[in-house]
């Protein structure tokens, strides 16, 4: 039995760890696309602001890890898939022939289509050789203007800002991280980082992007007409699953491959896992590419079941769930952090200290979260929302004291284990 | 014979000497914001719960950490961060259903029970009981793997 | 070090509040806590002052173990000169907002003036900041806890508030902590209410370091806690009673002061006292007490948690107080139970949460409802006083309504806040305050245990039991068994026992360990913990040396030897029943050897001598 792997992020690496775990013989081969080990790409920012070295932000640290398991690294990358003889083609023509294959190519930063976009000095932030590009043309006081305060965006801007630069960001929504915050959430994140000393833009848009004559430098003019001088431009607007090379394999693409249960392609015994797949969402039941590191490795898990053993249990879903440190302020989201209908919110916000706790409850079943501040046992979100626990008595607790979450989840998730009484 | 945590929340007088203990041994002082261990007080109920990491069999933060930061021990079982490798990512915070792995903002790591490598402080201090240490599969830790495993099967892995 | 050699002052006439260094030359001489919050206070006010005025202050100061994992090293003192008795006011809490402001960083907080509007002060860490309290005006400490913790929206935070009462004037309003810990007697909370202070909320997340020798004190600690657990009043008899296991004790020596210590037994004390509250009730088969609660870090843990009968006449419409909350400790019950001849324990804890609901001492409101009750059985006070409530002795209604105006100020319930002393004198019959330098007595009759007359008399705060509590010597034999009859002795056991619980209260501990430990088991703890040498004896000198302090200054703000002494009812009607039956307190017997081993003058004067052997402040 052949595996191939396509991708070496989190849901490729942990795919074929399992693997290897479930069918001790099998063929592994893991295809790697960059000229490096496997890494991680949520270590990027530690690296940008030099806390680790390049390899503290490799996926497994032991140099001979892959090897010792009995998979191989293979560098390149796929070109074309063949699912009726079963093979891939890589770029340069070299083809492999699979049994099973899983294909968790991740995704690459998009840049918009506005003129300039690609003068020289416009960086996307997406892999480490991006950062690496980052780090060499940046100094103290270098004017840097971060295209889009998405999580890519807020997750680098401390990495940034420590460098010392002169550091302004634009953003198209009204508000920064529109995808895991409210309104109230994304301006009291924005605030902090204004007092950072931060210029922030939202509800702003890039129109063009403009090289000066006569030296280096760029000019980005927003749609107000505003222009801004800069020396580095990052864009950090937004991803897209890479699926190009499948076009014409007649598997079925939509914003990510779309999977099923088993984490199945339209092709048999083609999977999809991690950034690149569009799986199951546990709280909507909808499929949809998720791109979070929880997500890719527990894709990376199921998919090598399903691979290895057949298709048993099908998979109701995987809860969407962020955790972001923007210059130090840490916030989370979980699930339908925007909330259902017919559903039902308590919110609590202390604007002046950046705390804030929203809830979102269907009945009395946890469904969504947000926070701002908070470090202390934020995983009970995720637990209360993924077991679906009915909190009785604490939801009417909550509404009125949403900060007792960790104890509405002990009285209700672990009730038996505590014990409350009556 | 694999040990485990047992608590009782019975016998907890929510004195915090666990949570000092803890701090001490782990930090080098005496700070139960930094605690590996956490006693909530419901205190309408009258009841105090002391809670830390079962070291579930599926260690949700291991498997969600991006570098490789957390391991298990084979000794006793635990899931130990390596802190000279964590990068303070916290994925693993918000992965871990139990809500038992917190960051440090002081250290910008993250931070979790590790039995203290076989001699849990917290049961040396504990004055009534609650918290011992003692046969795994004597432990209602069995209840708790219950639970561990109906998040795991929501899961599907 | 231990101390964080760090304080706070907060001048609330101007809205500041600024860093200082702990003056350590004071540490070293004073410890921390009762006595060096005293030092400061000594230093900084005019003794004379008017105690609600702006020049007086309050301080807020832990100890040096406060904060550490030493058994019972979560206390704190507030410190400020008294309304309720003029003399110097040191109440000490437990709960956990004294380590928590260790923890924040600070030793101490020095408030100074006092506000224009409300306030109340917040600190997260090494920033601290006033904050406008007006919205939390009016309100009680449980509801002002509540919305504070709102609006902090961090469940960690602890909180010392004041209540209604405070705010109302009651002069012996408490300072809450944590819901159920107070700084209770003397009227501290009123002082902090006089400054326009509502509340302190803190949150602290840097942590106690800086253990002179950890592995020794580790050490030390360790033997503590055993010894503690070894002992049976340590480890068996406050556990799993509290100190509700003196109720039938006491009443038994024939030493529970009853009705407004008109009799020294009573009948009802096996209703109120520990045991009964182990008992199922019929409603719903529960007991009073849910389980026993620790303050931060004791190993022994004789805090009550309590719950009403629901079914109860004082709470059967009031789902709120279906709730467990802080229950009934020993001075509490006999104040609100015998003194009262109340013997309804579920009114005794209904009265009991409202005392900390509202902020009041349950000892002083306890005695004072007993003075008023007996003002109304000898037909002094009547229905049109007290708006037609009937204050009868032993009326669990009268107490349960007694307890809702006076926590509000309300009606008669002003005059209830006045306290013992002032209510009877405004009535006409001070000889019927049960009271010392105006402060009411605690749960021991000194007919029937001697050595208590002599240390409520000589109490640098006025009446108290927590100033030399012989009671350990004379009833449970801790150290060693002396006759509670017998007045021989007892003045160099009450001087010991005033110098050691001095010493104790500055360490940041507890003093029932006291039970159990010894100034050897506590001063290696302190010695391990502090830099410099901390011997027993360098101990009971601090002791020693605070005690005078403190008598300094209530000299200083006029009050004289013939403040020692105690109400004519106990110096010339003998007990009326049991093993002291017949008997008077034989104050006068001991008070001249007392003064003598303190080396004051004979009529109970500080002389310039011991001053000098002090090296007391000038």
């Amino acid at each position: 039995m052949h595996y191939v792997i396509i991708g070496a992020g989190p849901a490729g690496v942990n795919a074929a760890e399992h693997l290897r775990k479930y069918d001790p013989s099998g063929q592994i081969t893991m295809l790697v696309a960059e000229d490096v080990p496997p890494y991680s790409r949520m270590a990027l920012p530690y690296y940008l602001v030099g806390n680790i070295a390049a390899e503290g932000t490799y996926l497994r640290k032991n140099e001979n890890h892959f090897e010792s398991l009995g998979i191989t690294l293979k560098q390149g990358r796929a070109s074309s898939v063949d699912t009726q003889s079963k093979r891939i083609t890589l770029l340069g023509g070299e083809t492999i022939d699979y049994d099973k294959l899983l294909v968790a190519s991740g995704a690459t930063a998009t840049r918009p289509p506005i003129p300039g976009i690609d003068s020289k000095g416009v960086h996307n932030c997406w892999s480490l050789r991006d950062a690496h590009k980052i780090v060499a043309d940046t100094e103290p006081g270098s004017k840097v203007i971060l295209m889009g305060a998405g999580f890519i965006g807020c997750i680098i801007l401390e990495a940034l800002a420590s460098r010392g630069v002169d550091l302004t960001v634009i953003e198209m929504e009204n508000r920064m991280v529109s995808r895991m915050t409210n309104e109230v959430m994304g301006t009291m994140i924005k605030d902090w980082c204004v007092a950072k000393g931060i210029n922030v833009l939202t509800s702003t848009k890039v129109s063009e992007i403009a090289e000066a004559s006569g030296d280096d430098s760029l000019r980005v003019i927003t749609e107000g007409g505003e222009t801004l001088p800069a020396d580095v431009v990052i864009c950090a607007t937004g991803v897209r699953s890479n699926t190009a090379f499948l076009d014409g394999s007649g598997i079925q693409v939509d914003m990510g491959i779309v999977v099923d249960d088993f984490m199945q392609t339209s092709a048999s015994d083609v999977y999809a896992a991690g950034d690149v797949a569009q799986g199951r969402d546990l709280s909507t039941g909808e499929y949809y590419v998720q791109a979070i590191q929880p997500t890719a490795v527990e894709h990376g898990k199921l998919a090598a079941q399903n691979m290895a053993h057949g298709h048993k249990t099908p998979h109701p879903g995987n809860v969407n769930m962020n955790v972001l440190d923007t210059v130090g302020l840490i916030s989370t989201s979980f699930g339908m952090w925007m909330g259902v209908e017919g559903g039902e919110e308590a919110e609590m916000s202390d604007i002046e200290n950046f705390k804030y706790l929203n809830l979102q409850f269907k009945d009395d079943v946890l469904v969504g979260a947000s926070s701002l501040g908070m470090t202390q046992h934020v995983g009970v979100m995720r637990g209360l929302i993924q077991t679906g626990a009915h909190l009785g008595e604490w939801k009417d607790k909550l509404l009125k004291e949403p900060n007792r979450i960790s104890e509405a989840y002990l009285a209700s998730a672990q009730r038996q284990h505590v014990n409350l009484g009556a | 014979m694999q040990k485990s945590l047992h608590i009782d929340p019975g016998k907890c007088t929510g004195c915090l000497q666990c949570e000092s203990a803890c701090s001490l041994v782990n930090e080098g002082m005496v700070n139960p914001s930094k605690s590996r261990i956490k006693v909530f007080t419901f205190h309408d109920e009258g009841r105090f719960v002391p809670y830390t990491c079962t070291q579930c069999d599926e260690a949700w933060c291991m498997q969600a950490c991006p570098v490789d930061a957390i391991v298990l021990n084979p000794v006793n079982g635990s899931k130990d961060v390596l802190s000279d490798v964590c990068v303070g990512c916290k994925v693993c915070t918000i992965a871990c259903p139990f809500g038992t792995i917190n960051y440090n903002t002081s250290t910008g790591k993250v931070v979790k029970c590790d039995l203290c490598g076989g001699d849990p402080e917290c049961v040396e201090a504990c004055p009534t009981q609650a918290i011992t240490y003692v046969d795994a599969n004597a432990t209602g830790l069995d209840k708790m793997r219950a639970w561990a495993a109906k998040t795991d099967n929501a899961a599907g892995a | 070090m231990s101390w964080t050699r760090k304080i706070l002052r907060v001048n609330l006439t101007n809205g500041t509040v600024v860093e200082e260094a702990l003056n350590m030359d004071w540490a070293n001489e004073y410890l921390g806590q009762r006595g060096l919050g005293t030092r400061y206070l000594v230093d900084e006010i005019d003794p004379q002052c008017d105690a609600l005025g702006p020049d007086n202050k309050l301080i807020m100061t832990t100890g040096p173990l406060t904060g550490t994992i030493a058994s019972t090293g979560g206390r704190y003192s507030v410190v400020c000169k008294s309304p309720l008795t003029g003399t110097v006011a040191c109440s000490n809490s437990g709960g956990f907002f004294g380590a928590e402001l260790k923890f924040a960083g600070w030793d101490m907080i020095i408030f100074e003036g006092k506000a224009a509007t409300p306030m109340y002060l917040n600190i997260e860490d090494d920033v601290a900041k006033l904050m406008p309290a007006d919205d939390l005006w009016g309100q009680s400490c449980w509801a002002t806890d509540h919305a504070l913790r709102q609006k902090h929206q961090d469940p960690q935070v602890r909180i010392a508030c004041v209540g209604r009462s405070a705010e109302e004037g009651n002069l012996y309003a408490a300072v809450v902590n944590d819901l159920h810990r107070a700084a209770g007697r003397s009227g501290v909370g009123t002082v902090m209410a006089s400054k326009n202070l509502k509340a302190v909320v803190c949150r602290g997340t840097l942590g106690l370091g800086g253990i002179d020798d950890p592995k020794r004190f580790m050490q030390t600690v360790k033997d503590g806690k055993k010894v503690l657990a070894e002992n049976a009043v340590t480890g068996q008899g406050l556990p799993t009673y509290g100190t509700q296991v003196l109720m039938n004790v006491i009443n038994e020596v024939g030493a529970l002061p009853t009705r407004n210590m008109t009799q020294t037994q009573f009948e009802g004390a096996n209703d109120v006292g520990g045991e009964a509250m182990h008992l199922p009730r019929k409603s719903d088969g529960k007991a009073n007490l849910t389980t026993n609660g620790a303050c931060y870090s004791c190993t022994i843990a004789c805090g009550r948690i309590s719950t009403i009968d629901r079914t109860h006449f004082s709470v059967k419409d009031k789902p709120e107080y279906w709730i467990n909350s802080g229950g009934l400790e020993y001075e509490a019950a006999w104040a609100l139970g015998p003194d009262t001849g109340v013997d309804d324990i579920d009114a005794l804890t209904y009265a009991n949460f409202l005392c900390n609901e509202d902020g009041m001492d349950p000892i002083s409101f306890g005695s004072t409802v007993a003075a008023a009750m007996e003002l109304f059985e000898t037909g002094v006070i009547t229905t049109e006083h007290t708006g037609g409530m009937a204050l009868k002795f032993g009326s669990a209604e009268a107490l349960c309504w007694a307890a809702e105006v006076t926590a509000k100020g309300e009606g008669f319930g002003a005059d209830l806040g006045l306290g013992s002393k002032r209510l009877c004198e405004k009535y006409g019959k001070p000889e019927l305050s049960m009271t010392v330098k105006g402060q009411e007595f605690p749960a021991y009759d000194p007919r029937g245990i001697q050595g208590m007359g002599l240390a409520y008399a000589t109490s640098n705060r006025g009446a108290c039991h927590l100033r030399g509590y012989t009671v350990a010597s004379e009833i449970l034999g801790i150290p060693e068994k002396t006759d509670p009859l017998e007045s021989a002795g007892k003045p160099g056991l009450v001087k010991a026992f005033q110098d050691a619980t001095a010493a104790v209260d500055s360490a940041g501990l507890c003093v029932f360990t006291t039970f159990a430990w010894t100034m050897d088991d506590i001063a290696p703890q302190v010695d391990a913990a502090c830099e410099g040498d901390w011997s027993t004896e360098r101990m009971m000198e601090v002791g020693e040396r605070i005690w005078n302090l403190e008598k300094d200054f209530n000299q200083k703000a006029g009050i004289t030897g013939a403040d020692d002494t105690l109400p004519a009812r106990l110096l010339t009607e003998g007990a009326n029943s049991g093993p002291a039956k017949g008997r008077t307190s034989e104050l006068s017997q001991m008070l001249p050897e007392y003064y003598q081993l303190r080396g004051y003058s004979a009529d109970g004067s500080m002389t310039d001598e011991t001053r000098q052997k002090w090296s007391l402040p000038s």
